[in-house]
């Protein structure tokens, strides 16, 4: 058998689960709408801008050095599986790609792209 | 026996068996996590806890108590506050759930067994692949967190939905950085054959990687938004963080999801550091010839597994109720300045310590 067969299976089981939880809110409970109560909570202050403003860019820096590293650790799990067929020479070739990503991340730190405050 | 199937019903029929039986383990994961989570912390602090609740007059310490709060929680009446993106808002709960369904899917519970001469494996999905699988899927539960906090309108759940995600995903490069020397030592990316290599308790993941081990649990906790990194629903400043404006059954998707993946990376760490399903200093499947019996060798390796992950479904009570929260910056700084680079020498030195003993 396919062994993606199962993920098929738990995926639909998933989706099914979530979205019948999602759906259910609807149907099941009294529904009594008012104005007041549909409000977006903002500790009972009438709410007077949208809350889908600017947000720090801090958030979009992290998600791109989230890309960079992420991938680097995706590179360094082929390389761990071929580690006894490749032996010393991709111990070095790893260092090597190391180092270039090392130099960027003092880089990053240097800039402090990575300070909060 | 005139008793015959071919490879495929034999597949089929197990694996739909397994999977309703997991599934049904899992969706057993949050009313006992919901108990145990005012119970323990009420000996912490030497109350007594939720004690009332029982069943015809008995009370049996308050088990029912779980099943009062999720009735209550499913009668309550959904609020879509106004301005909200409804189309994202409804969708958010299904990202929530179905990423930790999916992973636990693809543990290994127990030893292979045989049935009508066929090799049935103890996991649904057994892929060659298994690290990966998890990793992708894992990364899934970010969008559940991004979207429903971009969708409800709010800029409490705005601001819990962006420092959750980027949390989430900064403690995810060490999550994937502290598995490495583990596919280093074992040599597979196979969960199944990473447990069968752990023979003994001296080639536990635990002991042959221990910096891994530490790095994987911390970002364990950082990847499950549990105390003391659960900057994304702050009370004393966000309210409830992402999942401010969600009530009802969609409230309950979210902790669903929330319990059903701490209970997933509980086993994924005794799977990997922990031994999986052996047994310290004895062969669990040597018990089928020892009784006689097929599967109970299996039994009990499942029983140790479940044994392993109650034991981190604890440590996640206890550092909560132990360990005050993080500042954020400090949170990020830890991820990036102290997890990342410790992750990459704990990388290369393991490489190069195993190198000295292979290839010498």
């Amino acid at each position: 058998m396919n062994p993606y067969i199962p993920v098929l299976i738990s995926l639909s089981f998933g989706l099914v689960l979530g979205g019948a939880l999602s759906a259910f809110a609807a149907f099941l409970g009294p529904r009594k709408p008012s104005t007041v109560k549909s409000e977006p909570f903002e500790c009972g202050v009438p709410m007077v801008t949208s809350a889908n403003e600017k947000m720090s860019v801090k958030f979009y820096l992290t998600a791109i050095l989230f890309i960079l590293f992420d991938i680097e650790t995706i590179f360094l799990y082929l390389w761990a599986m071929a580690f006894p067929q490749l032996g010393w020479f991709g111990i070095v070739e790893i260092l090597i790609f190391m180092l270039i990503l090392v130099a960027g991340y003092i880089y990053v730190v240097r800039r402090g792209a990575l300070e909060w405050d | 026996m005139g008793l015959t199937a071919d490879e495929f019903t034999v597949q089929f029929i197990s694996t739909l068996l397994k999977f309703s039986i997991l599934a049904g383990m899992l969706l057993q994961v949050p009313p006992v996590m919901l108990l145990v989570e005012r119970r323990i912390p009420a000996f912490m602090q030497r109350r007594k806890g939720p004690n009332r609740v029982g069943l015809f007059g008995f009370r049996i310490y308050g088990v029912m108590q779980a099943l009062a709060d999720t009735i209550k929680l499913i009668f309550k009446e959904e609020v879509v506050p106004t301005g909200a993106q409804k189309a994202f808002y409804h969708l958010a709960p299904v990202f929530a759930v179905f990423p930790a369904f999916m992973i636990a899917m693809a543990i290994p519970y127990g030893p292979d067994i045989q049935v009508f001469g066929h090799t049935v494996p103890l996991s649904v999905v057994r892929v060659d692949v298994g690290f990966l699988f998890i990793l992708a899927i894992s990364s899934l539960a970010v969008y559940g967190v991004t979207i429903a906090g971009w969708a409800s309108n709010n800029k409490y759940a705005l601001l819990g939905s962006l420092r959750a995600s980027a949390q989430m995903i900064s403690y995810e490069i060490p999550l994937g950085m502290s598995l490495i020397p583990i596919v280093l030592i074992y040599g597979s990316l196979d969960l199944n054959k990473i447990v069968e290599a752990q023979t003994h308790v001296w080639k536990w993941g635990i002991f042959l990687s221990p910096i891994s081990f530490i790095l994987f649990l911390i970002a364990m906790f950082a990847e499950t938004n549990r105390t003391p990194f659960d900057l994304s629903e702050a009370e004393g400043e966000l309210v409830a963080g992402f999942h401010t404006e969600y009530n009802s059954t969609k409230f309950a998707a979210f902790f669903l999801g929330e319990y059903v993946s701490m209970f997933v990376l509980s086993c994924l760490a005794s799977t990997v550091f922990l031994g999986g399903w052996q047994v310290p200093f004895f062969d669990v499947r040597s018990l089928d010839q020892l009784v006689g019996f097929t599967g109970v060798g299996a039994f009990v390796g499942f029983g140790s597994l479940l044994m392993k992950a109650a034991f981190f479904m604890w440590l996640y009570v206890w550092v909560r109720w132990t360990i005050p929260r993080f500042r954020y910056d400090q949170l990020m700084g830890l991820g990036w300045k102290f997890m990342i680079p410790l992750g990459l020498i704990n990388v290369v030195v393991t490489a190069l310590a195993l190198a000295a003993v292979r290839f010498s």
